[in-house]
């Protein structure tokens, strides 16, 4: 099933829906469910990784250079990476400014 | 085991799941299916079936744990009854959309309040369009050998649909009645072991039950929808196989002295022994009378039905359940729709009798036979208020 979710016609599922690919859920763009997006401060972030840690969809990763980003295809903007942030160095930016 | 028999009809049911050789059955108490999972435990506590039996905690529980065994691909076992079918109801959806073939028998009863531990159909019909394969009983062989051919049904690749083998409580399930078992050999000839398409297993991992958002969910409820419309066909098939290697033959609808008759009876379950015996005595008196039995509810054998319906007259349909709010009951209303589109003239009457385990009794198809035979077509017009007849409620 390598079509677009959009594009599976009823009869080429697998019976009963069965995924048997793995890793399809990378198709799935859950960004545009956010309403406030994660912003780093890199002169704030000790590059502790923790951000990374806690992000429930796995959207942030690291760059080359040490620092943090969110993808934001998958990043639903939760919030939990800013919570948790020990230095403050993640802001929630209203999505649209 | 083999030759006739005396057996209560659970316990016949508990050993043709043991002929089937099932691996998993998870099941919780409730009167009148008991003595199906009492039997079932003792059997596989002695040793002689060879399953997991998975006490649970509730109902809810019982077909979760067969949804999983199911889904690890054990053939799973399950049974309920009333109440704890309608605890069930959210994971029968989940099982039919999972397309796992789990084999369900209800041991129909009426639902609360009032309380009623006693025989009648609202527990079945509440979960009617949950998804499942749904097969009648009318005596205590048909429910051996119904779940028998409920696991080649389910399992077959075609289908992969679980089945729910409904028999009446106590005038089914406590009955005594004489029954013969087919031989282990025999009934593993017909049915196989069964090969699962997909397995929840390690060495390929696969995911069921994912989120279906709305860019898949219709193409999934309707690929859900054609395999359970096909899935008739592969049960007339092994109806036929059944009857090919057991000698004893099942048609989705069974019709009895329906050819020359005048009134037809329509009607689900045991009800049909007792309406059959009613019909002998009518015909001793000269009258007309047939019945139609339907064995296959879900997917509904309409064109099965249209046949047995031709030319047919009048057409009592008998239900043990209350409308609930609609015109009338589940089947009235299923039958009415297929002869009106089908251009067939024929005067339906709806009756509602039996509930909470009252007895039908002989003398009340008498009296539907009489009242149906002075109907008159305007008498089936949409009224103001009840649009059923309610047999025996003391007015």
């Amino acid at each position: 099933m390598a079509k677009k979710v959009d594009e599976i016609k009823w009869h080429e599922l697998n019976i009963g829906g069965v995924i048997d690919e793995p890793g399809n859920a990378r198709e799935y763009l859950t960004g545009d469910w956010r309403s406030q997006r994660p912003v780093w401060n890199e002169s704030r972030c000790i590059k502790c990784g923790i951000c990374w840690m806690v992000c429930p969809d796995m959207a942030i990763y690291q760059k080359a250079d040490g620092y943090f980003v969110a993808n934001y295809d998958y990043s639903k903007g939760c919030g939990i990476c800013a919570k948790e942030c020990p230095t403050g160095a993640i802001t929630m930016v209203e999505e649209g400014r | 085991m083999t030759g006739r028999r005396g057996m209560e009809v659970s316990l016949a049911v508990a050993e043709a799941a043991r002929l089937c050789r099932v691996e998993v059955v998870a099941a919780y108490p409730i009167t009148p299916q008991t003595h199906i999972v009492e039997h079932l435990s003792e059997l596989v506590a002695n040793g002689d079936l060879d399953a997991n039996f998975i006490t649970v905690e509730s109902e809810h529980s019982a077909l979760s744990a067969c949804v999983g065994a199911a889904a690890a691909g054990a053939r799973t076992f399950t049974s309920s009854s009333s109440q704890g079918l309608e605890l069930m109801h959210e994971v029968l959806f989940i099982a039919s959309g999972l397309r796992l073939p789990i084999v369900l028998v209800g041991a129909n009863r009426a639902l609360s309040a009032p309380l009623n531990i006693w025989n009648d159909h609202s527990d079945v019909m509440a979960t009617r369009d949950t998804g499942w394969i749904m097969l009648f009983c009318t005596n205590g062989q048909e429910a051996i050998d119904t779940v028998i051919m409920a696991y080649r049904i389910a399992e077959d690749r075609r289908v992969l649909i679980p089945v729910m083998v409904n028999i009446d409580g106590f005038t089914l399930t406590h009955v005594v009645e004489p029954v013969e078992f087919p031989a282990q050999d025999a009934v593993d000839a017909f049915l196989p072991p069964y090969n699962p398409a997909y397995t929840l297993h390690p060495d390929k991992p696969v995911t069921m039950g994912a989120y279906g958002i709305p860019e898949i969910y219709t193409e999934c409820k309707f690929a859900q929808e054609v395999a359970m419309n096909k899935s008739k066909d592969v049960v007339i098939e092994i109806m036929d196989a059944f009857g090919r290697h057991f000698g004893r033959s099942y048609k989705p609808v069974e019709t009895y002295l329906t050819e020359d008759a005048e009134i037809v009876f329509v009607a689900l379950g045991a009800i049909n022994e007792t309406i059959m015996t009613a019909i002998d005595e009518l015909r001793s008196d000269g009258k007309k009378a047939g019945l139609i039995n339907l064995r296959l509810y879900r997917p509904f054998p309409a064109e099965e039905l249209l046949v047995a319906l031709e030319g047919k007259k009048r057409v009592a349909i008998v239900e043990r359940v209350m409308p609930g709010g609609a015109v009338n009951s589940p089947l009235y209303h299923e039958i009415t729709s297929l002869a009106y589109r089908s251009g067939i003239g024929v005067l339906i009457k709806n009756y509602v009798i039996a509930l909470g385990g009252r007895d039908a009794l002989q003398s009340d198809f008498h009296n539907i036979f009489r009242d149906i035979q002075a109907a008159g077509m305007t008498d089936t017009r949409i009224q103001k208020g009840l649009n059923f007849a309610m047999i025996g409620v003391r007015e």
